[in-house]
């Protein structure tokens, strides 16, 4: 029993992969072949479903629309969650409390509440079907998690070393990008992480606020699953692609993600 | 941490934050109250209903089934999912090669949009061509998650601990790897069995990163909404039907502004209270 232990995290990887397996196996398929039967590998290999996916326009601007308002969203989140946190770090403020358990409030609200009011607001401030819509609506939830992550990992660091380099006579800016950026990389590493997994998973708002110009990939897979008959292959195909920017992220973070996750408080 | 100093130009620093969330909090929010306090006969008319919704939302049928489901739902995959994920960082290896390894490709479920792992367990589970939907007919058992309740509730919470215990896993092993080797020693000298090691040592430790996992599984799964629609549809029947799935039909579908309205108020308010006094309780014994 005891030897058997060390199975159970590779058990649970195989559960993990078993889905994706069979998704990349439909992806190698005719729609065709799918439809007609049941086999653990593709009978008649193609590369058709991933052949359109890359020449019509239609299907691969989904992934650019999706990674351009993931990207934007990750850089305003980080501009502005880095000062707030500093200030929630390092000072005591008026309602500062008040204040960052009403940011936090933010996280727990049901995005199907605010699919209706964020339709009218983007509309009648003129950014409907932008990016910059979906990059916006994304931050309610992601500025939150941000400032607590990153309020977490600067309150790890001694405030001597603010007091320091006021000392050796850096000004506050210079200080806070020569030194304190470079301190808290880790956790601004970890944040974005967080940032462009909430925003690139969503999709109840990226689909409400988008029509034609900014439109994510996922609204495109769900129209092609309607409209065009049911091409399962081809739904396979994007599903699979869409599994690879989030592997890189990982791949990029992994170093931080269990370090990270320790030393700040998420 | 060294104290903190006043300083009321920190105020400064975080207006941008205030700015940009408020944006996206209040109006809508706003909007939200405007709607479920009247009534709308088109054209942009609006009368006064006070708070004609709210009753008739508390005392519908249709509201306290899908309450029902949500806590059930929400319930059985926390039950699932935090003791899965606990136990099985507790048999990661700690260090190695492997680590990495294990780490990324346990991260992945996390990073796919939420209708891909919808879709993905929709042709999974399908049962003539998907492989789990072929397996488990093929023990004998009769599956079929489109046309029976059951079967569907068991592929939702299967693919949402599926999804998300990862997380769990992430967050717990973080908790162990940060557990100074001394303990361990100490433990080993005094001869603890690994029960009381885990039980007096690990999970003391890990209670910080396990609020907040409590924490977000319960808010995420209590808003949940694209996998199970992707994957049931809120079906068969309304047997899949969870407070958000209910929430866009009556807002988008049907567009009976009042009611959503009066809706949204209300799941917004429980899922605050419920998320209040979970952190309540689990913070209870921290030193303040």
């Amino acid at each position: 029993m005891k030897r058997l232990i060390p199975l159970a995290p590779a058990l649970y990887i195989a559960f993990l992969m078993l889905p994706i397996y069979w998704l990349l196996n439909m992806s190698f398929k005719t729609t065709n072949e799918i439809l007609g039967g049941f086999s653990l590998w593709p009978n008649q290999f193609t590369l058709d479903n991933y052949r359109t996916i890359f020449t019509d326009p239609t299907w691969y601007m989904g992934y650019v629309n999706s990674l351009t308002y993931v990207t934007i969203n990750t850089a305003i989140t980080l501009v502005v969650a880095l000062p707030a946190a500093y200030a929630f770090s390092r000072y005591r403020f008026l309602g500062d409390k008040h204040l960052f358990f009403w940011l936090l409030t933010n996280r727990m609200a049901p995005p199907a509440i605010f699919a209706l009011p964020f339709f009218q607001l983007y509309s009648a401030v003129g950014l409907f079907d932008t990016h910059l819509a979906v990059a916006l609506a994304h931050v309610l939830f992601n500025i939150p998690l941000t400032v607590w992550i990153l309020e977490g990992f600067m309150s790890g660091v001694p405030r001597e070393l603010d007091e320091t380099a006021y000392v050796d006579g850096y000004s506050f800016p210079r200080f806070f990008a020569r030194i304190f950026l470079p301190t808290i990389k880790a956790g601004i590493g970890v944040s974005a992480f967080f940032c462009f997994m909430f925003s690139w998973v969503e999709m109840l708002l990226a689909k409400t606020l988008t029509a034609v110009e900014a439109k994510p990939i996922a609204a495109i897979m769900t129209k092609t699953a309607s409209s065009a008959g049911y091409e399962l292959g081809l739904l396979a195909a994007a599903g699979c692609l869409t599994i690879i920017p989030g592997a890189f992220v990982i791949y990029f973070v992994r170093n931080y993600i269990a370090k990270g996750f320790a030393l700040g408080r998420v | 941490m060294a104290t903190k100093t006043d300083n009321q130009k920190a105020w400064f620093f975080v207006l941008p934050v205030v700015v940009l969330v408020a944006f996206n909090a209040l109006i809508p929010l706003m909007t939200v109250v405007n709607y479920s306090v009247q009534e709308t006969f088109g054209n942009n008319l609006f009368f006064w209903e006070g708070v004609g919704w709210f009753e008739q939302v508390l005392h519908s049928e249709r509201f306290h089934a899908a309450l029902g489901r949500q806590l059930m739902f929400t319930g059985i995959i926390l039950a699932i999912e935090i003791p899965l994920g606990v136990a099985i960082a507790l048999t990661m290896p700690r260090q190695g090669p492997w680590v990495p390894v294990c780490l990324v490709l346990m991260a992945l479920p996390l990073l796919i949009p939420w209708n891909v792992v919808g879709s993905m367990w929709n042709i999974f589970a399908l049962p003539e061509i998907g492989l789990l939907g072929r397996a488990i007919n093929a023990m004998g058992i009769d599956y079929n998650y489109t046309q029976q309740p059951l079967a569907a509730w068991f592929t939702v919470i299967l693919m949402d601990v599926w999804h998300w215990t990862s997380l769990v896993v992430l967050l717990a092993y973080a908790g162990l790897i940060s557990i100074p080797d001394a303990y361990y020693q100490a433990a080993k000298i005094d001869g603890a069995k690994a029960w009381a090691v885990f039980r007096h040592i690990q999970l003391p430790k890990m209670k910080r990163v396990l609020t907040i996992a409590i924490l977000l599984r319960f808010i995420d799964s209590f808003m949940i909404y694209t996998e199970p629609f992707v994957l049931t549809g809120g079906g068969p029947g309304n047997s899949t039907t969870f407070l958000s799935i209910d929430l866009v039909k009556i807002a988008l579908g049907q567009f009976d502004l009042g009611p959503a309205g009066a809706m949204s108020l209300i799941y917004f308010v429980i899922t605050l209270l419920v998320s209040w006094v979970f952190y309540t309780l689990m913070t209870r014994d921290d030193p303040k």
